[in-house]
């Protein structure tokens, strides 16, 4: 088995049987994490290239150990220590890594649609690690990954998506895969942090948060992304907190065995209050063992798929 | 120098004369001398066959970017001027946003005669309306009138301030030319990448609002009813700037717009079609089917006077980046008059006489410039279409340096065959003359 397309760089352009199948492959292959030496031969002789132009701790640290895991050698660049720093161009800094041999290009850019733009560049398959507000494919996969741990289905299943959604690359990439899965999806937050016509994406859209937690079997609390913050789209922290976090007040709207799920990293007592974050319904590190099994399996399917 | 020349047998088309009729046209020392069936021509006079082909009065182009002084990696005035001749203009009035700017005489006159040097196509600089369009104080707008500028911009840039602009509109009656306002209000765009809705909210690029425009078109139509000054709108893209511009008319203030060929033709459909290619960024940006059908629909009503390109040449590497770090600007001279046909004329929208409105007897009254008909005396300037001709855009045949276009491998059928200035034929059958 092997995927539809060269690249993985969104879930809206992913069909629905290679959602399945990077699941499936990620639900065997998670096993692996559990052994006393995590190590099998599948990548071999692979060599799996990380480039990142924004911070992050548990993407590349997932993906690393996902190809580590899988005996692939790993190649990292963090542009603040390479020549991105001289102004060297996006395609001129993968093509020479291209030509050094490596087998796959993970990146993160804080710009929509760089993943799209680097894939014409380069021959070898790229993986979006997160592009700007648009999306982050393998966060949506580890985000249905885990939900199916708890749930075992998404069909029929109330998410509820809390937050900035608007700056969101982790928002857009759940609403694709789980509409596409058949949940059903509501998001919720101030309106000057739900883009236009965001209803049109099959989601409904609310000023009230409680109004989207009603009943819902998961909350999804997005990170409030103050470094994309422009223009004065909320008064303060504390008034966000106040009228859009999650407490344990708003839990209660939910299904008493509904979980909550954030992709990291938090900013505790703004978008979710720390009892909330540490409570036993929080799913929260469970995404994140979820995420190295789907990026194994990404890495696999992608580097070609061979049992 | 103008020269003699003989276009016979083409179906002729001039809307100033109400001309429809398979005629020859007689052009004697550069100047129409006469329309007629059947003319003989004199001893040595060069004859252009021009059968099963529609003639017209020369195209005007009234907003190119030709980048010379200052971005000559993108174009300049020879690359431009050629780019300018295949696609059937006879002439083309260039924006000031060059380094330095087109904001003093100087300028002016070097782009003039750099332009005669190169003598294919007439260009027409438009100087800017402030110094280093800043938007503060009046540029001399007087003296680059009497060095030959036919108009006053800060294109690229709207000119921000409501007083600033009311003042250039009361001081320009002096010198009979017109503003032509980008119309933005950049607090609503800053910082967007395409137009604002369901298709940026999928791209996660940010977007643009409608209003960011309809905005600025209002206020400048207030501004104009306020000075009773000659205003022209430029690139209007929206249904809602469309409304403004009927309100405006209603009333009887004086105001005229254009509108682009991308904007008649494509949607922003095309950012998340095209994988996020950057030659779908342009500004204003690329807007909704909705916007197109009514931009369409007003072209056809005569609510809009004048299509013109808004040529915007870009070299490679500022395209071939990430999308926000991209430029704006499609290079759109030599895909124009084909797309219009092709996408306008043919689907029974506009008539070859409204095409001709728009493309030429229109921007000539709106700058005041000779040309846009072929009635006896008028300049020698003359586009000639073969309506058959079929073919695919392809980018590397651009004369143009910029090659950033959208149109890529479109198959079009209508083309402009032959392109002549003074009555010497420039570009013939799809090939430059020099």
């Amino acid at each position: 088995m092997a995927l539809k397309g060269k690249d993985i760089l969104s879930l809206r352009e992913m069909n629905p049987e290679d959602i399945e199948l990077i699941l499936s492959t990620a639900r065997s292959l998670k096993e692996i994490l559990s052994r006393p030496i995590k190590k099998v031969p599948t990548l071999r002789g692979k060599v799996v290239c990380t480039l990142f132009y924004e911070p992050s701790t548990r993407t590349r640290t997932s993906f690393e150990l996902a190809a580590k895991y899988m005996s692939a050698d790993t190649v990292s660049i963090a542009t603040a220590t390479s020549s991105v720093k001289k102004g060297e161009t996006l395609a001129d800094t993968a093509r020479n890594l291209e030509v050094m041999g490596i087998d796959v290009v993970v990146m993160r850019h804080s710009v929509s649609g760089a993943c799209h733009f680097l894939a014409k560049v380069l021959d070898v398959p790229v993986i979006n690690a997160g592009d700007g507000m648009h999306e982050h494919p393998t966060q949506g996969l580890l985000d249905i990954f885990t939900i199916l741990e708890y749930k075992s289905k998404i069909r029929g299943l109330k998410v509820a998506i809390l937050g900035d959604v608007l700056h969101s690359r982790v928002a857009r990439s759940d609403i694709f895969g789980l509409t596409k899965m058949g949940a059903e999806v509501s998001v919720a937050g101030p309106n000057t942090l739900l883009p236009p016509e965001i209803e049109a994406l099959g989601v409904k859209a609310y000023n009230r948060v409680e109004d989207a937690v009603e009943g819902a079997d998961v909350i999804y609390v997005l990170r409030l992304q103050l470094e994309r913050q422009t223009k004065s789209l909320f008064p303060s922290k504390r008034e966000y907190h106040d009228f859009f976090g999650l407490d344990r007040k708003r839990l209660r709207y939910a299904k008493e065995d509904a979980i909550v799920m954030h992709p990291g990293p938090m900013n505790r007592g703004v978008e979710i209050s720390t009892d909330v974050a540490d409570s036993p319904r929080s799913v929260i590190l469970d995404q994140v063992v979820s995420g190295v099994a789907v990026r194994m399996a990404a890495l696999y399917l992608i580097l070609g798929g061979r049992e | 120098m103008g020269k003699d020349l003989l276009i016979r047998g083409g179906r002729v088309i001039d809307p100033a004369a109400k001309v429809d009729e398979e005629l020859d046209v007689l052009i004697l020392e550069g100047k129409i001398a006469r329309l007629d069936k059947g003319i003989t021509p004199q001893e040595g006079i060069e004859v252009l066959d021009s059968r099963g082909k529609i003639v017209m009065p020369g195209f005007i182009d009234m907003h190119v970017h030709l980048r010379e002084p200052g971005f000559e990696d993108k174009e300049d005035i020879e690359s431009g001027t050629r780019a300018a001749a295949m696609g059937g203009f006879t002439a083309v009035a260039c924006m000031p946003n060059t380094d330095p700017v087109c904001d003093n005489d100087s300028v002016v006159a070097r782009i003039i005669k750099r332009a005669r040097e190169v003598g294919l196509v007439r260009v027409y600089p438009i100087g800017a309306v402030t110094k280093g369009r800043q938007g503060k104080e009046l540029s001399e707008m007087g003296e680059m009138r009497l060095a030959g500028a036919v108009g006053f911009s800060d294109d690229g840039a709207p000119v921000a301030s409501a007083e600033v602009l009311r003042c250039a509109l009361e001081y320009l009656k002096r010198f009979d030319a017109v503003l032509i306002d980008h119309p933005e209000d950049k607090s609503l765009s800053d910082g967007g990448q395409m137009n604002l809705g369901l298709n940026s909210t999928i791209a996660g690029l940010r977007g643009i609002p409608r209003e960011a425009e309809e905005v600025a078109v209002a206020r400048d139509i207030l501004v104009a009813k306020l000075t009773g000054g000659k205003l022209h709108l430029a690139h209007i893209s929206t249904e809602g700037s469309v409304e403004l511009v009927r309100y405006a008319r209603a009333r009887g203030i004086r105001v005229t717009c254009e509108v682009t060929p991308h904007h008649l033709t494509l949607t922003d459909d095309l950012v998340i079609e095209s994988g996020y290619d950057t030659n779908t960024k342009v500004n204003p940006p690329l807007r909704s089917r909705k916007d197109v059908e009514a931009l369409k629909q007003a072209l056809a009503e005569g609510v809009i006077d004048a299509i013109a390109t808004d040529h915007a040449p870009h070299h490679i590497d500022d395209k071939w980046v990430e999308y926000d770090y991209a430029e704006s600007g499609i290079s759109g001279l030599e895909t124009a008059v084909s797309l219009m046909i092709d996408r306008l004329v043919a689907p029974g929208l506009i008539s070859w006489s409204r095409l001709a409105e728009l493309m030429s007897l229109n921007p000539a009254r709106i700058l005041g410039v000779p040309g846009g008909t072929l009635v006896p005396g008028s300049p020698g300037d003359v586009t000639i279409i073969d309506p058959d001709f079929e073919y695919s855009v392809d980018l590397r045949k651009f004369e143009s340096k910029g090659k950033n276009s959208p149109f890529a491998g479109w198959r079009l059928t209508g083309a402009p065959w032959a392109t002549v200035v003074e009555g010497r034929v420039v570009m013939k059958d799809r090939s430059l003359l020099s």
